[in-house]
């Protein structure tokens, strides 16, 4: 049994060591959201930016609040945690309510949760605590990835089913790069890749047409710019007609007249460099790429294996939102349905993100937690 | 502790590896942007504004018609019309329904509307009627609020106060037909709504009374809904168009003519040749044109031997008959054939050759003079005179007095008439010309065709001490004066002039005149001229040997009935030309007629009036807006005009 030795601090010193900078990145984040809603509104606070605001206010409080608690409790709770979002999705699959053809969502009155979002954490959390104990020997066993590939693939099904492809590969997709943190052998991804290579085709025919069509869709947007290719071709055109300097704040002309799909949500990237353009896009891309690195920072600090899985898994998750989200508006990679976190107007994507930063910071102010075995 | 170094030291490793995939991704990304943002940009930039912005064209106001005292021949008057909107109306059928107890509307036009709302987005506005009475503007206004996505429209008709009476001269408006679109690549005829001058002034100055159309960018969102206005540039109107016709005349003359069952007539100035009205009967309310009309109207329009479609005042070709006589006449003087003394002595025939040529009194006029022969119409005298003159030397002078080719009049359908000659029959028909011909020819007859314009513009040459005056309609377009130059002095000696204008004062001021009973008996506006009487076929000898009488021949055998007139007779001012489609005789059917338009044209005198090219403001048709009470505005409006 592994026990984290008691380290006692007061507030005050909690505070002092909580990591500043990832704050104010983490705000700075959240007002390019704030401008992109408040822009997207046609230059209201409602319905969005005012919500958004509210919503950050609310998680930030409960971030430090999750900051604040010793590492040790979260080490603990990680299995109920596990079980908690695990059961959560057992219920929207059978109570869920029917949204864009999927279940995804459970109605608390306030917001809208969508379970699989914190079943992510859940999962980062879990793995965490399943390596923290292991050394690199049994890592390289496969015998020991056998709770780590349970883990995975029990919210990974239950998540196809709503059916959700895209939160289900990014659980796979974090759920892998923990096991590649805690020094699984190179050779099972690279085969890993190779298995995902040969079961597209017969993946493909698991899809549900709306799926199918948006792969179609990637693969040759501009055939039918005015069907399944509408978005991808309008966000581009968003996109590319922003230029350098952007069509100015409140100026872009794409997604106020409608032709932006969603535009508040998953397509809220493009609004926000279609009017700030490339120095707008890549100013939003530094700032990312701090946050990730502050995460990569915190994990390499940290003294004990639970903070650094944590820190870094964190950090994975919410660097695939950021990769999946943009390079899905840019025509990168298909339409798949991911929100850009604490920019995109929604209750659960902001949650999870500042949950999983709270936990990031909790491993950071307890980077010195003592180990045992 | 090896395990945790060990571990520290992959994890370590590995981590950095994360952070460099991180970093990999981001740059991937930043370097998408930039493609798409800067080598892309441009081609974004213009779909993107492809995308948003549409052009919608701003129907011109039409520019009014007015005649030379400003008086509107040709409007837009202002309509109301209800449009519904489907995405206000909630239910569609059901705001239609109560539209209907609010307002008369025919069972087809809201099917219609429901057809349509089915086609078209929802926001767009359906015409459910068109012209509303004020009545039924004031009910729907009082019951909007129970009308759910009703609303009124204001919209704007080509209206022509003067109805039938200007149908030939302003011409009207019609749909664009598609072939105006392969002769004319003006956008503005693509606009719904839009409207082309298909005849008349409103035809020969479309291009100037249409005006420009506007543009109006704006932005709209995906499915096409206007969000808002990025620029405008609004539709210049037309210009205004000032014609020299005096409206009442105008007026006076189509009721003229209306006595007849087809006639024309033509009134100018006989030394400026602007036209002062020129009207064709029968005729049409062109505004039926302009709101379409029934298969009826149509039929009776089509089916009518008056032609109403004609404007038989420039494009109708009669021979000219005995009006032609003045033209013998001058053509004898200038080659001194004939002096004010010769005499001939008039049996009632004339025999050249092997053919006998009949004056129309059979008893013969005995021994006249060019005075007399021109007042009594003795065809003898001119029979005998054309022989020794030519043709040729007739023709030339028919020339120079207008007849024969078009006079360029600024109205489309002008015909030219014919004046023959030797030439010309060699040409055309490729035989030589016949000196019997000639005696035909000099009084008017045989190939000779004239229209009443003419005919007018002849009288006014001969009147006006010989000046080569151009018959003209058009004072102003805009503020540019289109009247005609100053016109050449012809050829013709004043002498002959007056031995010519005496035989026509004698023809209605002389007791024995052919005209006398149409004389203006006003002291000083006493008026001259010259009957004609226009075979439309050769009276058989069977005919002239039963003596029948030429009124009692079915309509279409009858003569042409004409008059040639100038008044006051010492000082020639009005000219006027009346033709009587099979009106038997020129004494008894025209010179009455053309005695009422010169008395009416004395006495409205338009010549002294100049015509202003008045910089009004066209806004005043852009009335008020919610729709008020329509002013009583006479002329002005389309029921009260026509008094």
């Amino acid at each position: 049994m592994v026990m984290f030795i008691e380290d006692d601090m007061r507030l005050s010193q909690r505070l002092a060591k909580m990591n500043w900078w990832l704050i104010f990145l983490i705000c700075a984040l959240a007002s390019v959201g704030l401008a992109s809603l408040y822009s997207a509104a046609g230059g209201s606070m409602e319905p969005w930016a005012s919500r958004h605001l509210m919503r950050f206010g609310i998680g930030m409080f409960g971030m430090t609040i999750i900051a604040m608690i010793d590492i040790k409790w979260w080490y603990r709770l990680t299995w109920p945690i596990y079980f908690l979002g695990l059961a959560m999705l057992v219920f929207v699959e059978i109570k869920g309510h029917v949204g864009m053809g999927a279940q995804r969502w459970i109605n608390l009155g306030f917001m809208q949760l969508q379970p699989s979002e914190l079943m992510k954490i859940a999962v980062i959390m879990a793995l965490a605590r399943h390596f923290h104990g292991s050394t690199p020997e049994q890592a390289r066993r496969l015998s020991f990835l056998i709770v780590p590939a349970l883990v995975i693939i029990a919210p990974v099904g239950l998540v196809l089913l709503q059916p959700d492809l895209g939160t289900s590969l990014m659980i796979v997709m974090a759920g892998g790069a923990m096991v590649f943190m805690a020094g699984a052998p190179v050779w099972l991804f690279i085969g890993g890749m190779v298995l995902v290579a040969i079961s597209i085709p017969i993946a493909w025919q698991f899809l549900h047409d709306y799926q199918k069509q948006r792969v179609m869709t990637f693969l040759n947007p501009e055939s039918d710019p005015l069907g399944a290719g509408y978005h991808i071709t309008q966000s581009k055109i968003a996109i590319g007609s922003g230029g350098i300097e952007g069509k100015g704040f409140l100026k872009g002309s794409q997604s106020h007249l409608n032709f932006l799909p969603e535009k508040q949500t998953d397509f809220i990237f493009t609004l926000w460099v279609e009017e700030w353009g490339l120095l707008g896009g890549l100013g939003l891309l530094a700032l990312l790429l701090l946050i990730f690195a502050v995460g990569l920072r915190t994990a390499l600090r940290c003294k004990h294996n639970f903070g650094r899985y944590l820190a870094l898994g964190v950090s994975v998750n919410f660097s695939l939102y950021v990769f999946i989200n943009i390079a899905m508006v840019m025509g990168l990679i298909p339409v798949v349905g991911a929100p850009l976190p604490l920019v995109s107007y929604g209750g659960t994507s902001m949650l999870a993100a500042l949950i999983g930063f709270g936990l990031m910071m909790a491993c950071g102010i307890y980077r010195h937690s003592k180990v045992t075995r | 502790m090896y395990h945790d170094d060990l571990s520290e030291k992959i994890f370590t490793r590995r981590a950095f590896v994360v952070g460099a995939l991180q970093l990999v991704g981001v740059t991937v990304l930043g370097a998408r942007l930039a493609w798409l943002q800067v080598a892309q940009g441009s081609r974004y930039k213009m779909l993107s504004d492809k995308n948003r912005i549409n052009i919608k064209m701003l129907l011109p106001l039409r520019g009014q018609i007015v005649d030379r005292f400003g008086v509107p021949l040709a409007v837009n008057n202002q309509i109301y019309r209800v449009v519904i909107v489907r995405e206000q109306a909630g239910d569609l059928e059901k705001s239609l329904a109560e539209l209907q107890k609010v307002i008369a509307v025919e069972e087809r036009d809201i099917q219609r509307v429901i057809k349509e709302s089915k086609k078209t987005a929802k926001f767009i506005p359906l015409r459910v009627k068109e012209e509303l009475s004020w009545e039924e503007v004031a009910r729907i206004e009082v019951h909007l609020p129970y009308l759910p996505g009703v609303s009124i429209e204001r919209g704007e008709i080509r209206s022509y106060p003067y109805k039938d009476s200007t149908a030939h001269l302003v011409g009207y408006v019609r749909n664009v037909s598609p072939k105006d679109l392969e002769d004319d690549d003006d956008p503005v005829l693509k606009l719904p709504g839009f409207k082309l001058g298909k005849t008349g002034v409103e035809r020969t100055y479309d291009k100037q009374l249409r005006g420009k159309a506007g543009a109006s960018e704006v932005e709209v969102n995906v499915i096409g809904r206007e969000v808002r206005e990025l620029r405008r540039r609004d539709a210049s109107l037309g210009d205004r168009v000032t014609l020299t016709i005096d409206g009442e005349l105008q007026r006076f003359t189509q009721e003229i003519l209306a006595t007849h069952k087809s006639a024309s007539a033509v009134i100018m100035d006989a030394h400026t040749g602007a036209v002062y009205a020129m009207a064709s009967h029968p005729a049409f309310d062109p505004n039926m044109f302009v709101r379409g009309f029934s298969q009826e109207d149509w039929q009776i329009i089509m089916n009518d031997p008056g032609r109403p479609q004609t404007n038989k005042a420039i494009s109708g070709q009669y021979p000219p008959g005995s009006t032609f006589k003045m033209v013998t006449a001058l053509a004898g003087l200038r080659a001194n054939v004939i002096n004010k003394h010769t005499t001939v002595f008039c049996p009632g025939h004339y025999e050249y050759g092997d053919s006998r040529f009949h004056c129309w009194k059979k008893t013969g006029h005995g021994r006249v003079d060019l005075d007399m022969a021109l007042a009594q119409s003795c065809d003898v005298y001119f029979y005998k005179m054309a022989t020794e003159v030519g043709i040729d030397a007739i023709a030339e002078m028919a020339r120079e007095l207008g007849l024969g080719e078009a006079l360029g009049i600024e109205l489309a359908e002008e015909a030219g008439g014919l004046i023959p000659d030797i030439a010309w029959k060699k040409r055309v028909l490729g035989r030589s010309w016949q000196p019997g011909e000639t005696i035909v020819c000099s009084i008017g007859q045989g190939a000779v065709q004239a229209t009443p314009l003419q005919l007018a513009v002849m009288t006014a040459r001969m009147v006006n001490g010989g000046y080569a005056v151009k018959p003209w309609i058009t004072g102003f377009v805009g503020e540019t004066f289109y009247g005609k130059e100053e016109a050449e002095k012809l050829n013709i000696p004043q002498e002959h002039l007056d031995l010519v204008m005496k035989g026509m004062d004698m023809v209605v001021n002389h007791p024995r005149g052919t005209a006398h009973k149409s004389r203006i008996e006003e002291e000083g506006k006493e008026m001259a001229g010259k009957t004609g009487t226009a075979q439309v076929q050769s009276i058989t000898k069977e005919q002239r040997r039963l003596g029948v009488k030429n009124e009692n021949l079915p309509w279409k055998q009858r003569h042409h009935a004409l008059f040639v007139g100038y008044a006051p007779v010492n000082n020639p001012r009005y000219v006027c030309a009346v033709v009587v489609e099979h009106g038997v005789g020129g004494s008894s059917a025209a010179a009455p007629l053309a005695k009422e338009l010169l008395v009416q044209a004395q006495a409205r005198d338009p010549a002294i009036t100049n015509m202003q090219p008045e910089k009004i403001d066209n806004q005043e048709v852009l009335q008020s807006w919610p729709p008020r009470k329509p002013k009583d505005t006479g002329a002005n409006t389309n029921d009260e005009g026509a008094q």
